[in-house]
């Protein structure tokens, strides 16, 4: 435990040197790889702790990112803007579509978080003041007290604190007492119910702990590219990050965040040597599902076992 | 009146897309998320036999086989596996054969958008009251209820027929009286994929092919299936026909909001009433 918590610390130490060290390619993709690692850690908490597979997680990324735009283009570039309002926003919509989705378990939880999902991108593709089919352009990055986010190491230091915060939040979360009724939950909720524990109250935290987090994974990506678009409302961005933390390997944190790393890694990797990465991507992603469903970290940790 | 025409059209589309679906569910209960990727597959192998036969007869024929085989072998290597996981795994993994097949199709036949005429004997148009329709839309609404009818008397007047019902009510016990319910598994996995194919086949002289339609396509088809009720066939076909109005219309009288409606509507009735029109309760 102590060593992986000694690993992790210097791998955060290298992640934050980045910008001095490499040039401005690789950093956009570490960037990436952060806020994609936000946003899948916060979908694990679901999937791998309280056995929901939610297609709805796009919903509250999305939804952070159109609220951060929304705020930070008319209202003030501020950290108000670019964390609170998104998060209070992801926080409130989680409540309600958590508080409906829970209701149901299985394939029907599955079908109608996708629906929920569906709903917000139909909304945002037909409403002309959230720019419909285009999304929102020319989203400024906040002003913080004599920071200036434009430059690339001071906005690279400020999502790797975004991250750690995720982190931190979300280890506290899941190593609490709630965490572990979490996974009593995934393990077999039945018995968990004849135990006595509220479930659906626990799914439900969970739910909305998750999408708050999804809600400020999705205003960082609306900062780092300078617009938000529907096609991060569409479900399919849910099984993108889905994919993410199942081939880094569900039920832990650095997993997801692992995941994130191969996903976008390979992908840019792959890209400039052949057009076939999301066949490759796809092909591996199955194998993970058949042969290793504890993902790579599953996978690293059975090699250290012998 | 055309536009009702069409929204029947659409429908029954729908109803071959959905059919499939629905009966995957019903005896594999698997939620199959590549489905979508079946009906394009179908699109563009059946363009494939077009061009290269010159014939749409036998592109009809032809690409649901080959896909139907493509389905075959997916299940026996990659979900048999995992029934024993429960619904997340098989859903993660058919979400993977998404990718998959993404790929695949613009690797054979490229990004652009792809189409074909529809067979001489069915082109032109007729004239329908005040207006025309094309006859090939005829054909579609035709050959939609052709394929509803003999599914129908398939599942309920054969000897197949009976033992893919009995599957679908319980796989266990028709297991315990003898049925091979494994290859039962596989049947209908290829029936299932092969009927979405021949709905790729059917749409591709109205709506062209590309390698996005079948994510496009795949959430309509959940919603028929839900609305209708999971595994069932009446269902498919009640959702299909409500499905093909609701959008024709909504189109028109509401372009804004219609989507939102009806994703709404799949919503509801998921919380409500999950066993849609024609469901029966899970176990």
């Amino acid at each position: 435990m102590r060593s992986a918590r000694r690993l992790a610390l210097a791998g955060l130490v290298a992640v934050a040197a980045l910008p001095w060290l490499v040039g401005s390619y690789p950093v956009k993709l570490a960037q990436e790889i952060l806020i994609w690692g936000i946003f899948a850690m916060s979908l694990d908490l679901l999937m791998g702790y309280a056995g929901m597979l939610s297609f709805g997680h796009s919903a509250f990324f999305g939804l952070g990112g159109y609220v951060a735009a929304l705020a930070l283009r008319g209202w003030s570039p501020s950290l108000v803007s670019a964390l609170v309002l998104p998060a209070a926003a992801a926080a409130a919509a989680g409540l309600v579509v958590g508080f409906l989705s829970i209701r149901v378990s299985g394939v029907y939880f599955i079908m109608l978080t996708l629906a929920f999902s569906q709903m917000f991108y139909a909304a945002a593709f037909n409403a002309e003041w959230l720019g419909a089919s285009d999304g929102l352009p020319g989203v400024p990055r906040p002003r913080l007290i004599g920071l200036d986010l434009d430059r690339t190491e001071v906005f690279h230091l400020y999502i790797l604190a975004f991250f750690v915060l995720a982190l931190v939040a979300l280890a506290r979360v899941v190593r609490s007492p709630f965490g572990r009724v979490l996974r009593g939950v995934e393990d077999n909720e039945r018995r968990m119910v004849a135990l006595g524990y509220a479930v659906r109250r626990f799914k439900l935290a969970a739910f909305v702990v998750g999408a708050t987090i999804a809600g400020v994974a999705g205003s960082l990506e609306a900062q780092f590219n300078g617009y938000i678009s529907p096609e991060a409302l569409f479900w399919t961005t849910s099984g993108e990050a889905l994919l993410m933390v199942s081939i880094g390997g569900a039920g832990t944190l650095a997993g997801p965040v692992l995941g994130a790393a191969a996903f976008i890694g390979l992908q840019s990797l792959l890209s400039s040597y052949t057009e076939h990465w999301t066949l490759i991507l796809g092909a591996a992603f199955i194998g993970f599902v058949l042969w290793a469903p504890e993902g790579l970290l599953g996978l690293a940790r059975r090699e250290a076992g012998g | 009146m055309a536009q009702a025409l069409n929204g029947l059209e659409y429908g029954m589309l729908l109803f071959l897309l959905s059919v499939g679906l629905t009966l995957i569910f019903g005896m594999l209960g698997v939620v199959n998320l590549a489905h979508g990727s079946f009906y394009a597959l179908g699109a563009y192998a059946g363009i494939a036999v077009a061009v290269f036969t010159g014939s749409f007869w036998l592109a009809l024929c032809v690409a649901p086989l080959v896909v139907a085989g493509v389905g075959a072998a997916i299940e026996r290597s990659c979900l048999r596996p995992l029934y024993a996981r429960g619904p997340n795994a098989q859903v993660l993994l058919t979400f993977g054969f998404i990718y998959v097949f993404d790929d695949l199709l613009r690797w054979l036949w490229g990004s652009h958008v792809r189409s074909v005429a529809p067979p001489a004997a069915l082109a032109g148009v007729v004239a329908l009251g005040p207006g025309r329709f094309p006859v090939y839309r005829i054909f579609v609404i035709l050959f939609g209820l052709a394929v509803a009818l003999l599914l129908w008397l398939a599942l309920e007047r054969t000897r197949l027929g009976a033992i893919v019902r009995a599957g679908v009510w319980d796989a266990e016990m028709a297991a315990g009286l003898g049925v091979n319910v494994a290859r039962v598994f596989t049947a209908v996995f290829a029936a299932g994929a092969g009927l979405a194919a021949l709905a790729g086949v059917v749409a591709v002289p109205i709506q062209a092919a590309y390698p996005g339609m079948g994510v496009e396509i795949l959430v309509r088809t959940l919603i028929v299936v839900v609305i209708g009720g999971l595994g069932s066939l009446e269902g498919s076909l009640a959702g299909s026909l409500i499905l093909g109005q609701a959008e024709t219309f909504g189109k028109a009288w509401l372009p804004d909001s219609s989507m939102f409606i009806i994703y709404g509507v799949m919503a509801a009735v998921l919380l409500l009433r999950p066993t849609g029109l024609f469901g029966r309760a899970l176990r």
